[in-house]
């Protein structure tokens, strides 16, 4: 029955809604009955993932942001697209404290915490314009419960 | 966000309660150069006991928080950080330059 359930939401860009992105996430993720350092992880790379689409996909602050998760096996498969102006060099963008926003007070790990806090993440161009993270965490706790 | 803050025999004690992510950054960067440019203190130490959720946006805040107070010779310091902090931290290297008192 887990393994093939999922939801999806969409909305808009702004960063009161980064909040809202972490607690639907951690919401649809209780039943794999995740321990709370693996629901902490996986709500901070959901939060740096959504605060890229924020502060980065669109410039005139106008956009929709689509989370969606998914019951992997053992784990939860989270993917985050933005349909913004993309990021020019993703291999660079993945680099540890590089930024784009210096000026700004940022510290350039967003996606450094998200490869930290998960178990494996991709980085991709969207065809039409924007850009889609996926990542993935597996739930210690998800097999016994997903046999149960 | 809400910060709390207080002076006692020289020191600034800054407690931050809440969230700080992207939504309450630029609220938690004001209110914290408000509090730093008053008051008669030789070293900050910010509490994170009551702090419920941070990403890498915290780094940010506190490092420019850093910056400003380097120019004034005041050494920062964190206490009280949550498992889950105290994991940002260290991957981003932070406690090199505020580093964590007991």
């Amino acid at each position: 029955m887990f393994n093939s359930n999922f939801m999806e939401v969409n909305f808009k860009a702004l960063s009161i809604n980064e909040g809202f992105a972490r607690i639907c996430v951690a919401g649809f993720c209780v039943q794999l009955n995740p321990s709370i350092d693996e629901i902490n992880d996986i709500k901070t790379a959901v939060s740096e993932a959504v605060t890229n689409c924020v502060v980065h996909a669109y410039p005139e602050q106008k956009g929709i942001i689509t989370l969606r998760c998914e019951i992997e096996g053992d784990g939860v498969k989270i993917i985050v697209s933005d349909y913004g102006v993309g990021i020019k060099d993703i291999e660079r963008a993945r680099e540890p404290f590089f930024t784009t926003k210096p000026s700004e007070e940022r510290s350039g790990m967003g996606f450094a915490v998200m490869e930290s806090f998960m178990d494996k993440v991709d980085v991709e161009k969207n065809e039409k314009g924007g850009t889609t993270v996926t990542m993935f965490k597996q739930v210690s706790s998800a097999l016994q419960v997903g046999n149960a | 966000m809400h910060i709390k803050n207080k002076v006692y025999n020289g020191t600034m004690y800054v407690v931050l309660c809440g969230e700080l992510d992207e939504h309450s950054a630029s609220h938690t960067r004001i209110v914290l150069d408000d509090i730093f440019a008053g008051g008669d203190f030789n070293q900050i130490i910010i509490d994170l006991s009551e702090l419920e959720f941070m990403d890498s946006t915290g780094i940010g805040v506190l490092i420019g928080r850093y910056k400003k107070m380097k120019t004034r010779n005041i050494p920062i310091f964190i206490c009280n950080p949550s498992k889950h902090a105290e994991k940002i931290f260290k991957m981003t290297g932070l406690y090199e330059i505020m580093p964590k008192i007991v």
